[in-house]
């Protein structure tokens, strides 16, 4: 605040770019061989992974020190074994959480402790991580089509190597390709991108350096064939005639990330497609 | 002791090398593959405002009048009469639960279990208390399909199948399998191989003694010698270099592959180069075999 411009009298930002542009995006899908899906992205300095475990037998989940693990189910918790560093363990064959008449999909949201400025203490199970996880699996129970799966489960597992803004954008975009890469059916791409408002502009894509800033951000999530909204979060003050405008400059972003990730798609699907032959 | 490091490198994309492209319609999800609603829609598809929406990202298949989307890779789906390798998970009552790497767990009932020996018998109480003293949780298995409501049933009536002995897994998405008419394989070089559907692929020492077939519920538990083990181990890393390259799996491709190897060290296999020099060996076989 003091001293930084964060939108120049020519209508530069602080990186160069203009108001409704957006970072440089660079994704990848099938990073992983052992995961059903996985995905990688980049959105400027923001790097996040994302991995899609499903859909499986729906387990229930129990609390365990380290690693002990009793009993042969121990066995292939190692099939099952998440990078959650033992706190939450999954239990086979436990019936509590399976729902009869759809999927039940699992979200966890984990940020490296060398992905911000000052290194993190906790990297997941703290409150941010709890509600990035509900957020995502709010947008994503939009998005999949649960009722094909009844009683099974699927786990997306994200986790944000560099955080440089747009941290909530970047999970979904990943995750939206990691899905797909898993071959769950899916409505609609889920595209997300955030928005601010400085000077009367609204402004797209926000960084680090723009959201530390301190005015309003909205992070929004799309479906960009229908153009229905799967998550709008805000919290912080924006007076309400300026939201139609920021609320279109997000659409408009989600709508530029959705084009980058349909090529980035139809490209991978193209070439699996040609080494598997006709 | 000589160590290898290697440093990140650009990987081109290995269609180019093959220099052909696909005649198929590739869709990603949210794409419209027709708004003609004479269609019947399959699997990968669903209804919106009257047009046909993918759901999946995949290559677009129509048979007269039915209109699905193949997914790259999906879990297992079931079909009647496919062969797969599985994993006990649990032990219940009347009834195993067995992990085929699909949505939900397959169900393998007392009632469809060989007994030892081969009796043909209706199961009795004491079969109930003797199922972990059949199948325990951890062992594997090899079986038929049936399929039933999005579970599927699993059954070994002939005594060709049943639990498996000494030998190594690999798991591998079982759009990768091709579908043949025998998944028993006993290949040439010295060591058998069971392809299941599921995408598990068991590959095992060829048993000497053919005649004595018992479902398996004799252990052999003899020290397989160091000659059967390098062509297990052999096979197995020329199995994972065509998954990678995404190559179908079936015993021609197999054989080719492993044939191609044999001037490599069996460690050496697994090596990017050395990889895709041998996979791209093996295409070429295949290509002049089909003629």
């Amino acid at each position: 605040m003091a001293g930084l411009e964060l939108l120049s009298d020519q209508g530069y930002r602080v990186d160069g770019r203009r108001a409704g542009e957006l970072r440089k995006i660079q994704a990848r899908m099938g990073v992983f061989a052992q995961a059903d899906g996985s995905a990688y992205i980049e959105q400027g300095n923001t790097k996040a992974l994302a991995v899609v475990y499903g859909p499986h037998e729906g387990m229930g989940q129990g609390w365990t020190q380290g690693s002990q693990l009793k009993g042969a189910r121990g066995r292939h918790m190692q099939d099952r074994e998440r990078k959650t560093g033992g706190f939450v363990l999954e239990i086979r064959g436990s019936r509590a959480r399976a729902l009869p008449d759809r999927a039940l999909v699992n979200c966890q949201y984990s940020s490296a402790t060398f992905s911000t400025g000052e290194r993190k203490r906790r990297p997941h199970g703290d409150r941010k991580s709890c509600e990035m996880g509900l957020q995502l699996r709010q947008t994503f129970e939009a998005a999949i089509l649960t009722q094909l799966h009844p009683r099974s489960q699927i786990d997306i597992y994200v986790q944000v190597l560099q955080a440089d803004g747009g941290t909530y954008a970047a999970c979904v975009n990943a995750a939206t390709l990691a899905v797909l890469d898993a071959g769950i059916p899916m409505r609609d791409f889920v595209c997300a991108c955030s928005a601010g408002f400085v000077d009367g502009t609204a402004l797209a894509d926000l960084s680090h350096v723009e959201e530390a800033a301190g005015g309003p951000q909205l992070a929004l999530a799309l479906l960009p064939a229908s153009g229905q909204i799967a998550l709008l979060e805000m919290d912080a003050r924006l007076h309400e005639d300026h939201l139609e405008r920021v609320l279109e400059a997000a659409a408009q972003a989600a709508r530029d990330v959705h084009t980058l990730l349909d090529r980035v798609v139809r490209q991978h699907v193209r070439e699996a497609s040609i080494l598997l032959g006709d | 002791m000589a160590m290898e490091m290697r440093l990140p490198v650009a990987r081109k994309p290995l269609s180019e090398r093959l220099g052909r492209d696909t005649k198929k319609h590739l869709v990603v999800p949210g794409d419209t593959i027709t708004t003609d609603t004479g269609f019947m829609r399959g699997h990968g598809t669903y209804m919106g405002e009257e047009k046909l929406i993918a759901s999946v990202a995949g290559s677009v298949e129509r048979v007269n009048k039915l209109i699905c989307v193949k997914a790259l890779k999906t879990r297992y789906i079931g079909e009647v009469g496919d062969i797969v390798v599985g994993r006990i998970t649990e032990v219940q009552q009347k009834r195993w639960k067995v992990e085929t790497n699909s949505r939900l767990d397959s169900v393998l009932l007392l009632s469809s279990m060989n007994l030892p020996g081969g009796e043909l018998r209706r199961r009795s109480a004491e079969d109930e208390l003797a199922m972990r003293g059949f199948l325990q949780e951890g062992d594997l298995i090899s079986v038929q399909a049936v399929f039933s409501d999005g579970a599927v049933s699993l059954h070994t009536r002939s005594l060709k199948y049943g639990k498996l002995g000494q030998g190594v897994l690999v798991q591998v998405s079982p759009s990768l399998v091709k579908r043949q008419k025998t998944h028993f394989h006993d290949l040439p070089c010295g060591a058998s191989v069971i392809l299941g559907n599921n995408g598990f692929i068991w590959i095992y020492p060829t048993p000497e003694h053919k005649e004595e077939e018992a479902g398996g519920f004799i252990a052999n538990l003899e020290p397989v010698s160091l000659a059967d083990r390098e062509v297990i181990s052999r096979l197995r890393n020329c199995i994972i270099s065509l998954v990678t390259q995404r190559m179908m799996l079936y015993d021609t491709s197999i054989l080719y592959c492993y044939e191609a190897s044999l001037p490599h060290q069996i460690k050496d296999i697994l090596k990017p180069e050395i990889m895709e020099e041998i996979v791209m060996e093996t295409r070429q076989r295949l290509l002049e075999q089909e003629g």
